[in-house]
């Protein structure tokens, strides 16, 4: 175990990796994302209350999730760099970051659009909502904070401890719906008992969900493929590669 | 040699750096405590006839549509219903587009004003949705279900 | 086929939402091979000047 996390560590190694998992990742991406479109738009049932306007859900709640994950992944691979120095680990977190942004402002955009015909507006300064919109600031922080600081070295550094100190926004962006009175309502999957959504529209949910999974991690092994191209262009392997 | 400046120029970019991730830890800790102290959305109707809600400025109320106190007018777009949470009821008048939603026993949020008679003068009617999914016909079922529960009790 | 279109009554913002997530996924595949040329390409001249 100890070895494959150095191993990794190397970038030819994640390089040649990641380059044989590639492929792989993009069809599954592409065809959870084509069934799950399929499933939720077309197979599954309108809703009781909301008509056919929840299937925004299909796009909304996976690409909110995955802005809570990917930062996550981001403060993690942030801290791992901090701590151990490991250059890959930096590469990872400076990768995530756009693409947590992206994944946030879907959230949020999305949100917005289904807001306006069930709520009755776009938007509204509740708990939830808030601190999503705290967290796009997060992500935007860390890619302007890298952008301003020329040593690759620093800038990861100080990326991290601002990834980890915004750590903090992650649960309260969770439980934001429980702790106070909020116009966002409570969690239908993540819940203790079972979720309290129809099996129908809750498949092509979960469908969409590891599709979008399979899309952060086909994007980021793509830009930390670039990265690592650019930071080891004075090696030998790259240079053969590029005269192929 | 030109080794100094630059390292002025490093040190100096390093106190941007500190200022910077200490700026971001304040606001996040001010965020933090400001969600603590009010972030709540809404006034539930009990707070609200207790006196807790501010009385010269607008605030807004949460809680369910009671079920048979919506009346419509017949000229313009004036609505008037009450809004509960199941202890106290408060009127509330509203004029213009209501959400899709709205609905008896639905859960809504209004923002507003109260008026010198204790009626809630609404300015904006959102309306809340709750967390469940399901089917036209199960959503049905669930309903009838409910009413013969109800008829048992009676 | 127009029903399903009109996703009764709220096909703007249902196909806005999957229209601008159409855009946004897509263009995060895009960017990176765009980058992944730009690289090699420079990559590519500064090998040449070198050796010339």
């Amino acid at each position: 175990m100890w070895l494959f996390f150095h191993k990794l560590g190397s970038p030819k190694y994640f390089y040649d990796l990641s380059g044989k998992f590639l492929p792989w990742f993009g069809g599954l991406t592409l065809i959870l994302m084509l069934l799950g479109s399929y499933w939720g738009l077309v197979v599954a049932p309108a809703d009781y209350q909301q008509g056919d306007s929840y299937r925004i859900i299909y796009i909304h709640v996976p690409a909110a999730w995955m802005s809570l994950f990917v930062y996550i992944v981001m403060a993690s691979a942030g801290a791992i760099g901090l701590i151990w120095k490991m250059k890959m680990a930096d590469v990872v977190a400076s990768c995530s970051a756009p693409l947590g942004a992206a994944f946030t402002f879907l959230a949020l955009v999305t949100g917005s659009l289904w807001g306006k015909p069930m709520w009755g507006t776009y938007w509204v300064w509740d708990a939830r909502l808030t601190s999503e919109l705290i967290l796009l600031f997060l992500y935007l922080g860390f890619m302007g904070l890298e952008a301003a600081i020329d040593d690759k070295r620093t800038a990861a550094n100080a990326c991290a401890v601002l990834a980890l100190v915004g750590v903090v926004n992650i649960p309260i962006i969770h439980y934001s719906v429980e702790w106070w009175n909020t116009l966002h309502q409570g969690s239908t999957v993540a819940r203790v008992d079972k979720p309290a959504m129809d099996v129908n529209m809750l498949i092509p949910l979960l469908i969409m969900w590891f599709a979008f999974m399979f899309y952060y991690g086909t994007t980021l092994f793509m830009r930390a493929r670039n990265e690592v191209l650019y930071r080891e262009r004075d090696t030998a392997w790259v240079k053969e590669m590029v005269t192929e | 040699m030109g080794l100094l400046p630059k390292h002025a120029h490093r040190r100096k970019k390093l106190g941007l750096i500190v200022m910077m991730v200490m700026g971001v830890g304040v606001a996040v800790g001010m965020v933090t405590m400001a969600l603590k102290e009010n972030i709540n959305l809404f006034f539930s109707p009990s707070q609200v006839l207790a006196g807790e809600a501010p009385k010269d400025h607008t605030f807004r109320i949460g809680g369910m549509v009671r079920t048979g106190s919506v009346r419509r007018s017949n000229h313009n777009l004036e609505v008037a219903f009450e809004v509960t949470d199941t202890a106290k009821n408060l009127p509330v008048v509203f004029t213009g587009i209501l959400p899709d939603l709205f609905r008896e026993g639905q859960g809504i949020v209004a923002q507003g004003k109260l008026g010198p008679n204790g009626t809630f003068i609404a300015s904006e009617v959102l309306a809340k949705h709750d967390e469940n999914y399901m089917p036209p016909e199960a959503g049905e079922a669930i309903k009838n279900a409910q009413k013969i529960q109800a008829t048992l009790k009676e | 086929m127009t029903e399903f279109f009109h996703m009764g009554g709220y096909a703007f913002f249902v196909w806005t939402s999957y229209g601008l997530a159409t855009i946004i996924l897509i263009a995060n595949v895009i960017l990176p091979i765009q980058r992944k040329k730009e690289i090699l390409n420079t990559l590519k001249r500064r090998l040449r000047r070198e050796q010339s």
